[in-house]
C-alpha cells in the first residue's frame, strides 16, 4: 500500500515551493515539444507555418516560417510595362484587390507627377472604403469564427456579398478587380451605380451594430481576446506594425490624416486608437473603423464631382476607342503606349497608402522607359506578422489562433 | 524633438560632414547616401534625436554591371511627423555587406532576412541571417539582374529540403527518409470500400 501524507506534512508551510522546485527538475519537466501549426492550419489564413516550442501548453518559442506563398512578383514586375503589372496587384491583399490596384496607381503616378482631376480621387476614396469594409468583416469573421463564434461570420459574409455585388457592377469582377489603371480607372461608375452603395451605407450602420452586439460583449469571445497578444506602442512601432494593428495599441498613425492622398482632408472623420494593445483593442479599431469607412462613403456620395476620371494627357494615359478609330496622333499614342508602355523619367519614389492592412507601399526605381528597373512591394502584412515570435511566448496553445485572427494578415502580400 | 526630412538631413550633415556622400530630392522624397561606417551612427541618431522610429521597409537595387553593384535602402518614417527618410548605402559585387540596423529597429530583422534572401547582400552584425521567402538550401538568390524570369533548374535532386520537418511522417513530409515513410501518408491509407 502506498504510503498516505500525514497531516503534519500537509500543513508544512512551503508545500508550494516545493512543489515549484519540483517542477523545474529535470526529471519531471521532460522534453520540449516542437508543434508545426501549419501551413495548412484553418486559423493561419492561407499559408503560415509557425514552429512553435511547448512546454506543456505554454509555447516557449515561436518560429513562424513564411514563404510558401511566395511567387515572385517583384521579379515578374522587373519584365512587363507598367500597366500590365496592375492584375498582380489584385493577388497581393486578395481581401482587398481595389485598394491595392490604386495603391500601385498611384505610386506610378508620382513617379510620373501626375494628379488625378477630382472625380477620378473621389472615385478612389469610394473604393478605398468599399474595400476596407469588405476587408474588416472578412477578418472580424475569421476571427470571431477562430473564437468559436461560428454565426458571426456567416452574418459578416452576408454583408461582405452585398459589397462583392456591387464590386462586380463597377468593374466585372468580384475578387480580381484590375480596375485601377496608372493615370486614372478603366471606366466610369456605372449608371445607378452611387445610389446602389449609398443604400448599402444606409442599411450598414444597423449591420455594424448587429455585429457590435454579437461580439463585444459575448463572455467568450472577451475571454478569448482580452489581455491576449498584447504588446505596447512603442514595440509596435519599432516592429514596424502599421495599420489597426498598431492604433491598436495607442498610436494614431494613419497615412489618410498625417499625409491625405486623394483628396482625404476633405472627409470628416475619426481615428480610432486602442489603450492596451490586445486582441480585443484590435478587434474594437477595426469595428469602429467599419463605422468610419461608412461615413467616408456618405460624403463621398454626398459630393461626387462631375468630370473626367482620369487624366487627360494622351502620351500616358490610352486614348478614348473612338478618337484611336478617327484620328492619326491618337493612334499612334496607342500604338506606343501599347508596346512601349508609359515614358518615365529617371529616379526613385516610394509611395505608402494606408491600405485595410496596414501601410501597402511600392517602392519603384526607374531608369526611364515603360518597364520599372526594380520595385519593391512592402505588403503590410509580412511585418504585422514579424511581431509574432514577440508576443507568443508565454501564451496558451489555443491563445494562437485568437493572436492569429487579431493581427488580420493575409499571405498573398506577406510572401509576393 | 520631431524633425522634418530636410531638417534630419541638414543636422546629420552637421554631425557626419563628409560621412554624407549625397542628398536626393525627388518628388518630395528626401533620399541621403551614406558611407558604409558610419550608418548605424546616423540611424542612431535619426531614431533618438530626430524621431524617426517606424521602420517601414529595406530593399536592394542591383546594377548587374557597375561597380559598386549593389544599392541597399532603409526607409524609415516617424511617427511625430509622418516624415519619410531614405537611406542609401552602396556596396560591392566582392564584399556585398553593409551594417545591420536589426538591433536599433527590431522589425528590420526580417526585412533584412528577406534582402539577403533574394538579392545576396548580407547584414553584418544580424542575429539570424537565414533565408525567409525561400526555403532553406535554395541555392541562388532570384532578385539579382543574372536570375532568368522563368527561374533555374538545380542538379542536386534533395538541395531544397536542408532539414526533416517537425513531425515528419506527417501530411507534410518532406522528404522520403525510409522506405515505409509513405504509409504515414494519410492519403495512401484511404479506407476500402467493398
Amino acid at each position: 500500500m502506498a504510503e498516505t501524507t500525514t497531516l503534519a506534512e500537509l500543513e508544512k508551510a512551503d508545500v508550494m515551493g516545493a512543489t515549484a522546485s519540483a517542477l523545474e527538475s529535470e526529471e519531471i519537466q521532460g522534453d520540449k515539444l516542437i508543434l508545426n501549426m501549419g501551413p495548412s492550419h484553418p486559423s493561419t489564413h492561407g499559408v503560415l507555418r509557425v514552429k512553435l516550442e511547448l512546454d506543456g501548453e505554454i509555447i516557449v518559442k515561436a518560429d513562424p516560417d513564411v514563404g510558401y506563398l511566395h511567387r515572385g512578383d517583384e521579379k515578374i514586375a522587373e519584365n512587363m510595362t507598367y500597366n500590365q503589372f496592375v492584375p498582380y496587384t489584385d493577388r497581393l491583399d486578395y481581401a482587398s484587390p481595389l485598394a491595392n490596384n490604386i495603391g500601385y496607381a498611384m505610386a506610378v503616378e508620382k513617379l510620373l507627377d501626375w494628379e488625378l482631376p477630382a472625380r477620378g480621387q473621389a472615385v478612389r476614396v469610394l473604393c478605398f472604403e468599399l474595400s476596407r469594409i469588405s476587408s474588416h468583416l472578412l477578418g472580424m469573421g475569421a476571427m470571431a469564427m477562430d473564437c468559436g463564434a461560428m454565426t458571426v461570420f456567416l452574418y459578416t459574409f452576408t454583408e461582405r456579398e452585398k459589397i462583392y455585388t456591387l464590386i462586380e457592377r463597377l468593374c466585372g469582377a468580384r475578387f480580381t478587380t484590375s480596375y485601377a489603371r496608372v493615370g486614372g480607372m478603366t471606366r466610369d461608375l456605372p449608371p445607378g451605380f452611387a445610389e446602389e452603395v449609398a443604400g448599402f451605407c444606409k442599411q450598414f450602420y444597423a449591420k455594424i451594430d448587429e455585429l457590435d452586439n454579437l461580439l463585444s460583449r459575448n463572455r467568450i469571445f472577451v475571454d478569448r481576446t482580452k489581455d491576449v497578444g498584447s504588446y505596447t506602442k512603442e514595440e509596435a512601432i519599432a516592429y514596424g506594425l502599421t495599420g489597426p494593428n498598431l492604433r491598436g495599441s495607442g498610436c494614431d498613425l494613419d497615412l489618410r490624416k498625417s499625409k491625405p492622398y486623394c483628396g482625404y482632408e476633405q472627409y470628416d472623420f475619426d481615428v480610432p486608437v486602442g489603450t492596451v494593445g490586445d486582441c480585443y483593442d484590435r478587434y474594437l479599431v477595426r469595428l469602429e473603423e467599419l463605422r468610419q469607412s461608412n461615413r467616408i462613403i456618405e460624403q463621398v456620395l454626398a459630393k461626387l464631382p462631375d468630370g473626367p476620371i482620369h487624366v487627360t494627357d494622351y502620351k500616358g494615359y490610352l486614348p478614348s476607342k473612338k478618337s484611336v478609330m478617327t484620328k492619326m496622333e491618337e493612334l499612334i499614342h496607342q500604338f506606343i503606349l501599347v508596346t512601349e508602355g508609359i515614358k518615365t523619367p529617371n529616379g526613385e519614389v516610394y509611395c505608402g497608402v494606408e491600405n485595410p492592412k496596414g501601410q501597402l507601399g511600392f517602392y519603384i526605381y526607374s531608369t526611364g522607359g515603360g518597364v520599372p528597373y526594380r520595385m519593391k512591394i512592402r505588403g503590410p502584412s509580412f511585418n504585422n506578422l514579424s511581431i509574432l515570435p514577440k508576443i507568443l511566448p508565454g501564451h496558451m496553445m489555443a491563445d494562437v489562433v485568437a493572436i492569429l485572427g487579431s493581427l488580420d494578415f493575409i499571405m498573398g502580400e506577406c510572401d509576393r | 524633438m520631431p524633425l522634418s526630412p530636410t531638417d534630419a538631413v541638414a543636422a546629420l550633415k552637421d554631425k557626419f560632414g563628409d560621412g554624407v556622400l549625397e542628398v536626393i530630392e525627388f518628388r518630395g522624397e528626401t533620399a541621403v547616401e551614406l558611407k558604409a561606417d558610419i550608418l548605424v551612427e546616423a540611424a542612431t541618431f535619426l531614431r533618438d534625436g530626430a524621431d524617426y522610429d517606424l521602420p517601414i521597409d529595406v530593399m536592394a537595387v542591383d546594377f548587374e554591371d557597375s561597380e559598386p553593384r549593389f544599392l541597399v535602402l532603409w526607409e524609415i518614417m516617424s511617427t511625430g511627423n509622418s516624415g519619410n527618410l531614405r537611406l542609401r548605402v552602396r556596396t560591392t559585387e566582392d564584399e556585398a555587406e553593409v551594417p545591420s540596423l536589426s538591433h536599433l529597429y527590431p522589425g528590420m530583422n526580417w526585412m533584412e532576412r528577406e534582402v539577403y534572401d533574394m538579392s545576396g547582400v548580407k547584414f553584418a552584425g544580424h542575429p539570424d541571417l537565414r533565408r525567409i521567402l525561400m526555403w532553406p538550401g535554395y541555392p541562388y538568390h532570384p532578385l539579382r539582374k543574372e536570375f532568368p524570369l522563368e527561374g533555374k533548374s538545380s542538379e542536386e535532386p534533395g538541395f531544397a529540403f536542408s532539414n526533416p520537418a517537425p513531425l515528419e511522417g506527417g501530411p507534410f513530409t518532406a522528404a522520403a527518409v525510409s522506405e515505409h515513410a509513405h504509409e504515414s501518408e494519410p492519403r495512401s491509407n484511404a479506407p476500402k470500400l467493398d
